[in-house]
């Protein structure tokens, strides 16, 4: 360590050409050809009660959809699929399958070596979605209307069942843009080609379902004038905050969340012109700190390092993710304690704090023309209103096993809600609450409670 | 040709007499493309096969092939684990092929050549082509009584193959107009193959070959509707080998081994083999040679080598000095159901330290079987186990177990002696013990 700053900070667009960036961002996990996949399929062992099955948080019927794969049924396969998680083309490339349901597989026990579910389901998803098959057809129209709040993986997989039911949704989205983080915050190169809009489309395809741009809650919109509008109320904001660091020189110029560098990475039509530092420092151990510096290495920094102030084991993102940072030239100190962030005229030179455990641990100082904070996204509750009196719980919105919160007629999930913070795991509460509310609507049963 | 001695060689001597052929080893290859011509029989002794058995001769004008000609079972991601084919007969000139069998078995005068023929059923054809074959120098003949399809149309092939009669008849020509050892190869595709093996004996035969290809349609397409392998939008039934067909080849090669009249008579083993071990276990059912197609089309020559380094140090680990010494071991083994002990019993055992929680032992069981594999969850966990008082040890489990050594079954310890049917209280024609 004991490298101090020198020189102005150095942030710069246009390290590398236009062709390297293409490969760089290029996608990570290429499909899977025909015959690898039916290769890869005949791995399966079609088990019974199998834990795959389990431990998708979507509960999709993995053995069954990978049997049709076999069988050259791929439309039965993604229909499979998609009765469970209406995203599973997007949660094929994003989940964690290595702690998910490649992690409960029974190949993994056998061989140290999973069935490539996540591959398969894209194999199967992707097949559907290219010949623009809608797998599903709605209910007769039942006179229900329902307002879902965000257009994120909850609330367009709440949208997509409320509408099979034959229920009228209207989505409320802040942004011009629908997807939620699978447009704004997933890595780059997990969804490539513009999937996460062309699976808007895809779900939109069904009928039923309004997305209507630019309404913010708590902008235009309030939760009471929501719920005498419509039948139901489906919240689904994420996480709207970043936690910050509290430290001395925050506020520096080259200091930024993780988050919205990644947003405009995701949002640029040109890498090229995006700056990014020389040398780029990544607070925080989760996933946001492992893609944004993944990320940075790919946009042409020279110095990436992720400093996590506790063990590497204690850091949620998974070992894998760990490696592919590392694979990409990230370096990762652990029991980094950063203490403050130096400047000079105004923008970041360094980090300093303390790097070893508990006796070990020794001052470190380290430069850095480009500061990215990752330690976590947080629920903001002022869209909410204070005339509603919405029950929170560990600074979230509270919710029964339904996704029933506090308010009758008002339900909840994704990240807005306790649990984990993924893609697949807001499909599932998504979809969760839309057959909450539809056994509402059916059997007047409960709305929360 | 090894290019390092290893320290250890195997010390099995693989040399085989066969009905007077002899050869280097037992691994011979099948009258069969690889066997077409002499490029590729130069190309399969180089390799280190112990002989081949050349592409079935027939009489002049050759014969006339389609093109779209194989047919296969892919299975599981498994290629070919079924092959099947509607070519017929060499389709070259009779003149070339005698003179290519000739240059060929002058240069490799230790590898086995035996010369398959196939011609019309009238003595006068068969008295013209042997003296021709014979003057080959050859080792002796096959006689192709099995294709079983476009030659039994012609009636040859498998249309002679299957009437005893018309077996022993040729054979009998080829025995009175020749002085070669005569093989003759039996089609599958009979009821009981005893008959047409007893008539070779009859006629006079040294040897049987066995099995030809088995008579099938592998697969229709489904777009054109019509049998695979399509010909011009139409297909034709084939023949079957490969992998697929070894388990009905074995039972054919054990019950003319065990047969008290054809006891003796010796078998070249054919059907699925692609490896050392099929090859011991036809030898073990009483072959004295195997010969091989589809899994040299599959892999190329170069599968024998390990045939035949397998071979020889399987045989050193049991101590059996040459192919003689283990022969038809299990033959005796072979026996009909009724002479089975009813009193044995074997049951199943899960090491569940090796479960990786498949659960298809149980469904399979539970759904298809004797409900005898319980499913529980132990604090969350998946366990399956054996109920022991249900399992009738029918071995499904351990079949559809995807960890080896995971199932196992287990003889029960048993005072009661053996019973057999014939003895059983529940056989109404059952035989009292003499005592
Ligand atoms: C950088 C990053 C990388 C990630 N990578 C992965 C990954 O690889 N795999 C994985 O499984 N998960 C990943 N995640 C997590 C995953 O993206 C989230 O768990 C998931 O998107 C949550 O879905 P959601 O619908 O609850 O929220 P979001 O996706 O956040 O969607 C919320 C939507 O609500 C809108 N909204 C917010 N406030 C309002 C308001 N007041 N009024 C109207 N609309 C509003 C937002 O604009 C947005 O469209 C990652 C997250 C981040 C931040
Ligand atoms: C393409 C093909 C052509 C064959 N042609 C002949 C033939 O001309 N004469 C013959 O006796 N058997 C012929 N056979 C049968 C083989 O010799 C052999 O009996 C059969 O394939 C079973 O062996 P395998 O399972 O090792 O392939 C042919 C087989 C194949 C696949
Ligand atoms: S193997 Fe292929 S290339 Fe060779 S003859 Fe047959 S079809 Fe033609």
């Amino acid at each position: 360590m004991g490298e101090s700053a020198s020189g102005a900070p150095d942030i710069a667009p246009g390290r590398l050409d236009a062709a390297t960036l293409a490969t760089h961002f290029a996608e990570a996990h290429p499909p899977l050809s025909a015959q690898q996949a039916m290769v890869e399929a005949n791995r399966c062992l079609f088990c019974h009660d199998a834990p795959c099955i389990e431990a998708c948080p979507t509960g999709i019927d993995v053995p069954a959809f990978i049997r049709k794969i076999a069988s050259g049924n791929l439309q039965g396969s993604a229909e499979t699929i998609l009765r469970e998680n209406i995203l599973g083309g997007s949660c094929a490339r994003v989940c964690p399958t290595e702690v998910l349901c490649q992690h409960a597989c029974v190949r993994t026990a056998l061989e140290g070596k999973p069935v490539a579910i996540g591959a398969l389901q894209r194999h199967a998803t992707d097949w559907l979605m290219q010949r623009d098959i809608q797998p599903f057809t709605r209910a007769a129209p039942s006179g229900r209307s329902i307002a879902v709040i965000g257009a994120g993986p909850a609330g367009l997989a709440c949208a997509h069942r409320l509408a099979l039911h034959g229920h009228a949704v209207k989505i409320y989205e802040a942004k011009a843009k629908p997807g939620g983080l699978n447009e704004y915050g997933i890595a780059a190169y997990k969804l490539t080609d513009d999937f996460a809009r062309r699976e808007v489309a895809f779900i939109l395809g069904v009928g039923g379902i309004e997305i209507i741009y630019d309404q913010a809650l708590g902008g235009t919109l309030s939760l009471s004038g929501l719920r005498r509008a419509h039948d139901a109320v489906f919240l689904a904001i994420g996480q709207a905050g970043v936690r910050v660091l509290g430290i001395e020189g925050e506020a520096l110029a080259g200091v930024r969340p993780a988050v919205d560098f990644i947003a405009s990475l995701r949002q640029a039509p040109d890498k090229a012109a995006l700056p990014v530092g020389r040398r780029v420092v990544v607070i925080g151990g989760g996933n946001t700190a492992i893609d944004a510096a993944t990320q940075a290495r790919l946009l042409g920094a020279e110095e990436v390092s992720i400093l996590y102030r506790r063990g590497r084991a204690a850091m949620s993102a998974t070992a894998k993710e760990q490696d592919w940072a590392q694979t990409h030239g990230v370096r990762i100190l652990d029991h980094a304690v950063v203490r403050r962030l130096r400047g000079r005229d105004g923008a970041v030179v360094a980090v300093a704090g303390t790097l070893g455990a508990g006796q070990a641990a020794r001052p470190f100082e380290l430069a850095a023309d480009m500061v990215l904070t990752a330690i976590g996204q947080i629920f903001v509750a002022d869209p909410l209103g204070d005339a509603e009196a919405l029950t929170l719980a560990d600074g979230r919105i509270a919710v029964d096993a339904r996704g029933a919160t506090s308010l009758p007629g008002v339900w909840a999930g994704g990240d807005c809600t306790a649990g984990a913070d993924l893609t697949v795991a807001a499909v599932q509460d998504g979809k969760r609450a839309a057959e909450a509310i539809h056994a509402h609507f059916l059997h007047g049963e409960p709305a929360h409670g | 040709m090894p290019i390092f001695s290893t320290e250890n060689p195997p010390m099995a001597d693989l040399r085989i007499d066969f009905a007077g052929i002899r050869a280097p080893n037992p691994f011979w290859l099948a009258s069969a493309p690889p066997t077409d011509k002499a490029y590729n029989v130069v190309r399969a002794f180089r390799a280190g096969w112990g002989g081949v058995v050349w592409k079935t001769l027939g009489e002049d004008p050759p014969v006339v092939n389609v093109s779209s000609r194989y047919g296969a079972t892919h299975y599981n991601g498994m290629r070919m684990a079924g092959f099947n084919n509607i070519e017929l007969i060499t389709d070259r000139p009779l003149a070339l092929n005698l003179a290519e069998i000739t240059e060929v078995k002058r240069d490799w005068p230790d590898r086995a050549l035996v010369v398959s023929l196939m011609v019309p059923c009238e003595e006068a054809s068969w008295q013209r082509i042997l003296p021709l074959v014979e003057a080959t120098g050859c080792d002796g003949i096959e006689l192709n009584f099995g294709c079983p399809h476009g030659m039994s149309e012609r009636n040859m092939g498998a249309a002679v193959g299957q009437v005893p009669e018309y077996v022993e008849m040729v054979t009998r020509w080829c025995k009175q107009h020749s002085r070669m050892p005569v093989i003759v190869k039996l089609t599958p595709n009979v009821t009981d193959i005893l008959a047409p093996a007893r008539a070779a004996l009859r006629g006079g035969a040294d040897a049987v070959s066995l099995i030809n290809t088995v008579q099938s349609i592998t697969g229709v397409d489904l777009d054109l509707m019509a049998p695979e392998p399509v010909v011009d939008g139409q297909g034709t039934h084939g023949g079957y080998c490969g992998p697929a067909v070894k388990p009905i080849a074995l039972r054919m090669v054990a019950d003319i081994a065990r047969d008290p009249a054809t006891a003796g008579l010796p078998i070249s083993g054919i059907g699925g083999i692609g490896g050392w071990r099929e090859a011991a276990e036809f030898i073990a059912l009483g072959a004295g040679s195997v010969q091989v197609c589809t899994a040299a089309m599959h892999y190329g020559f170069a599968i024998v080598e390990d045939m035949i380094d397998g071979l020889a140090r399987w045989m050193d680990g049991k101590h059996y000095a040459d192919i003689a010494a283990f022969r038809g071991r299990a033959v005796r083994n072979y026996v009909h159901w009724n002479d089975l002990n009813l009193n044995f019993q074997t049951i199943a055992a899960i090491d569940q330290t090796r479960c990786i929680q498949c659960g298809l032992c149980h469904i399979a069981c539970e759904d298809t079987s004797h409900q005898a594999i319980a499913a529980r969850r132990i604090d969350g966990k998946r366990q399956y186990e054996v109920i022991d008082a249900a399992c009738v040890g029918c071995n499904l489990c351990a079949h559809v177990c995807p960890v080896e050594y995971c199932i196992t079954m287990h003889p029960v310890a048993n005072s009661a002696g053996a019973l057999t049917w014939q003895q059983h209280p529940n056989n109404p024609m059952r035989q009292e013990a003499a005592a």
